[in-house]
């Protein structure tokens, strides 16, 4: 029965999605304020009813009811509660209705806080989400449904996936979606001012602080997803170039650009039809990720053989929203206008030019993720090939050097134009600094290669420019002027990016990786430490039975750590799974896990054995960039919208935006 | 021309100098060893169609009872087939969880003149139904040959 309320509230929320999606688009075009307002109710319904269904399929997961097929393809009765929940993304179908019920989730938001907008931005912005979930809805009804019966039911469901049995799904996927499905919102911001030939800055500004919070979630959702990698794959690394990482990634890189541009879109004026073609490219991408993973395009090109309408329905999905947004924008954006002017030496053109080395990035990401599958079109199947990680290495790392160098020359830069004299005046100890630094360090902790003294100089470079800016900016004639939180929030960002570059450095330059072969009470020395092997003994855990080993890491006579790496089997699956054991710290992680056990009778093990120094950095630099993302949320400008609102102002739009901000200051061009 | 002209068209010739160094860095990063990995099959290796000494990959099964260890080290030694023809195969290092002979893998490495395959990187399968594509495709066209090779035995004897 439930199963059934289920389905029933996904046809429900169609209809609801396209009355959403075309009467207020619609409304807007005529100036009728009736259906414009229709705009707000229906996303509240909308969500409502995706909800429920969300509900109903989140019942059947915990209740375990395996007369649904997609239950009992991803759960299992003795699965814990928390991981019979989180199995309802563990597989395609689900995913897709969590990404629904994201999308229902965030437009319910933008109903909600947009209370100081004109009505008719509101009912196209909301008209655009309206339609995205059309696509999801249709996609579902059609060819995904979740809430399939299977009679007659299995006794007991095929479990999910071991390797997905960890506190990390619970949360990663999740995360990582409300980044995908936040992008939505500036995609339909953008969608809207073109629709609507509204084309100032406004959209920029309001769109804004939801594109930072998209790009807040999606930052710690594949930080969430490369930390748990590094633990449970239990070969140590944290990104691999998998392509289903590169879904994630490009997104990522294409929402930063995005940031910048409609920082500057904001601000000045400028760069006004390339930030729209961000937005559409951001979320574009967001839903080509979604698709390549969820679909299994990537791993096999037979995914779209096993249900050739899935992968047909996505094709077209794709093309239709990618294909539309690109028409309309080829259509309106002439009519843009420049913006503000500015010189070749400014702040604009730093931001522009590092706008255009993330999008290079992006499509060079793309182009490495795609390629198999290109090739494979192109030459018809003749034969398989994959794109290893030194393609990834050797195009990105080039791309990156020149952007973090204009990160750091970015916030120093003046607007519209600075001499070259007075930049590189400004920039000048930082960069000394940081050469020195950088160059020499690398000798101090005992080994120099060009990588390591080229990534500490970068990262000293971040460091000491945000340094330098933070007191060129707050110290005048010796009394300390504060400046606003988005302006904190920014220089935090960029400090988590010398952190993270700190830790990819020092760990790709410095850690040890042994594997050796164990018996018991054999030692071996690593980094200084030493490792004893104490054997293997067999552990029950709550659905598995485990190999659990013990080694005894000790650092000259004294005892620093006990660990206990394991090789669990599950009792409904015939695949085993690796746990490895680390003892974490500020400065190095002790990784151990078992590789396989080498079956000559003398209780002998493969083990690994890894030394890796600062690679807590890497995702705790991706923390401060969030960090930073949210200290600039909270800045005074945004605050004061909801201040307003809560004291019954029905405040003209604009009006709360400092008048500095304003980009009617900035529209006098400057001749040169 | 204008100021404006000047800055748009220094600025233009900017980005089109940036693409053509952009394409240079993806070519070159996909021509280079490692970069892009082709699919091979144990016939095809055996035939000596695949490059020396340029890494590549292979998808096939694991021989039945070839599985060998040196002693007091973690080199093995396995073969790989498509049921048709075996490649020799070793690697240094723990072997993935489902490794298992008879079963599905894929190695990443390099063809050495002796003919033996050093592996760099073993890949088994992520889960009981899936099954690499590398391996589908090299046991499919081993079917398909052997297929081809009994028409032409049986026509060849009418």
């Amino acid at each position: 029965m439930i199963p059934e309320l289920g389905h029933f509230s996904l046809i429900i929320a169609l209809a609801l999605a396209i009355t959403q999606g075309v009467l207020p688009i619609w409304g807007a075009t005529q100036g009728n304020r009736v259906l414009m307002g229709l705009a707000r109710p229906v996303a509240v319904g909308q969500f409502l009813f995706v909800g429920l269904a969300f509900a109903s399929l989140a019942y059947s997961f915990v209740t375990s009811d395996f007369s649904v097929q997609y239950v009992a393809e991803n759960s299992n009765s003795h699965l814990p509660v928390y991981y019979r929940f989180a199995a309802l993304w563990g597989g395609h179908e689900g995913s897709i209705l969590l990404w629904t019920m994201l999308l229902a989730t965030w437009t319910l938001a933008v109903a909600q806080f947009s209370k100081h907008l004109p009505q008719d931005m509101v009912a196209r912005v909301l008209g655009v989400m309206g339609l995205i979930s059309v696509g999801f809805l249709t996609f579902m009804l059609l060819v995904s449904d979740p809430f399939q019966r299977l009679l007659p039911a299995p006794a007991d469901g095929r479990d999910l996936n071991p390797l997905l049995q960890d506190p990390g799904m619970v949360i990663h996927p999740p995360m990582l979606y409300m980044g995908y499905v936040g992008f939505s919102v500036a995609f339909s911001f953008a969608l809207s001012a073109l629709i609507g030939g509204q084309l100032d800055a406004t959209w920029a500004r309001w769109s804004r602080p939801w594109t930072t919070v998209a790009w807040v979630f999606l930052t710690l959702g594949i930080a969430l997803g490369s930390g748990w990698a590094y633990y449970e794959m239990g070969w140590g690394g944290w990104w691999f170039w998998d392509p289903v990482e590169n879904a994630s990634f490009m997104p990522w890189l294409a929402g930063t650009a995005l940031i910048h541009s409609l920082a500057v879109t904001e601000k000045r004026g400028a760069f006004k039809s390339w930030t729209v073609l961000l937005a559409i490219g951001a979320f574009s991408l967001s839903l080509l990720g979604t698709f390549l993973v969820r679909s299994g395009v990537l791993t096999s090109v037979h995914a779209f053989v096993t249900d050739p309408r899935r992968g047909l329905f996505i094709l077209v999905f794709l093309l239709v929203v990618i294909g539309l947004s690109l028409v309309l924008y080829a259509w309106r954006a002439p009519k843009v206008g420049l913006g503000g002017s500015f010189d070749l030496v400014s702040r604009e053109s730093f931001l522009l030019s590092n706008n255009v080395l993330l999008s290079a990035a992006a499509a060079t990401v793309l182009l490495g993720t795609l390629y198999p599958l290109i090739y494979q079109a192109w030459t018809h199947g003749a034969r398989k090939l994959s794109v290893g990680p030194p393609y990834f290495d050797a195009v990105f790392i080039p791309l990156m050097v020149p952007m973090i160098i204009l990160l750091g020359m970015g916030p120093i830069a003046r607007w519209k134009q600075i001499s070259v004299g007075e930049i590189m005046r400004r920039v000048r100890w930082p960069a000394a600094i940081s050469i020195a630094l950088g160059v020499l360090a690398p000798f101090a902790m005992g080994k120099w290669t060009p990588m390591i003294a080229l990534g500490l100089t970068l990262a000293f470079w971040i460091m000491t420019t945000v340094v330098v800016d933070l007191r060129r900016r707050m110290v005048r004639d010796g009394k300390v002027k504060g400046q606003s939180r988005s302006y904190y929030g920014m220089q935090l960002a960029h400090f988590g990016v010398a952190v993270f570059i700190l830790g990819v450095t020092l760990v790709k330059g410095y850690e040890t990786e042994r594997d050796v072969r164990m018996n018991p009470e054999d030692t071996v020395a690593v980094a200084g430490y030493t490792f004893r092997f104490d054997g293997v003994r067999q552990v029950r855990g709550p659905n598995y039975t485990a190999q659990q080993g013990r080694l005894v890491v000790l650092k000259g006579d004294k005892t620093v750590a006990q660990l206990y790496p394991e090789k669990r089997d599950f009792d409904s699956s015939p695949m085993p799974m690796t746990e490895a054991a680390i003892n974490s710290g500020l400065f190095r992680d002790l990784y151990v896990s078992l590789g396989d056990p080498i079956g000559d009778g003398t209780g002998a093990w493969a083990v690994r054995v890894y030394y890796k120094p600062f690679v807590d950095w890497i995702w705790g630099g991706c923390v401060l960039m969030a960090l930073g993302g949210i200290l600039a949320l909270s800045d005074r400008r945004y605050r004061i919208h909801i201040r307003k609102k809560q004291a019954g102002m029905e405040s003209p739009a604009g009006n709360a935006v400092p008048a500095g901000d304003s980009p009617a200051l900035v529209h006098r061009s400057k001749a040169a | 021309m204008t100021p404006r002209q000047k800055k748009v068209s220094i600025f233009v010739g900017i980005v089109v100098v940036a693409a053509g160094l952009v394409a240079w860095l993806v070519v070159k990063a996909l021509n280079q060893n490692g970069g892009i990995n082709f699919a091979y099959t144990p016939s095809e290796v055996f035939d000596k169609k695949a490059p020396l000494g340029r890494s590549f990959r292979i998808g096939g099964l694991v021989t039945d009872h070839s599985l060998k260890r040196d002693k007091g080290g973690l080199t093995v030694h396995f073969q790989l087939t498509d049921t048709v023809r075996s490649i020799p195969v070793v690697f240094t290092g723990p072997l993935p969880d489902l490794f298992k002979e008879g079963k599905g893998a894929v190695v990443d490495g390099t063809l050495e003149s002796d003919g033996v395959f050093h592996a760099t990187e073993v890949l088994a399968k992520h889960n009981e139904v899936y099954q690499a594509p590398e391996v589908k495709d090299s046991l499919k066209r081993a079917q398909a040959e052997k297929a081809a090779a009994a028409t032409a035995i049986t026509s060849s004897a009418k």
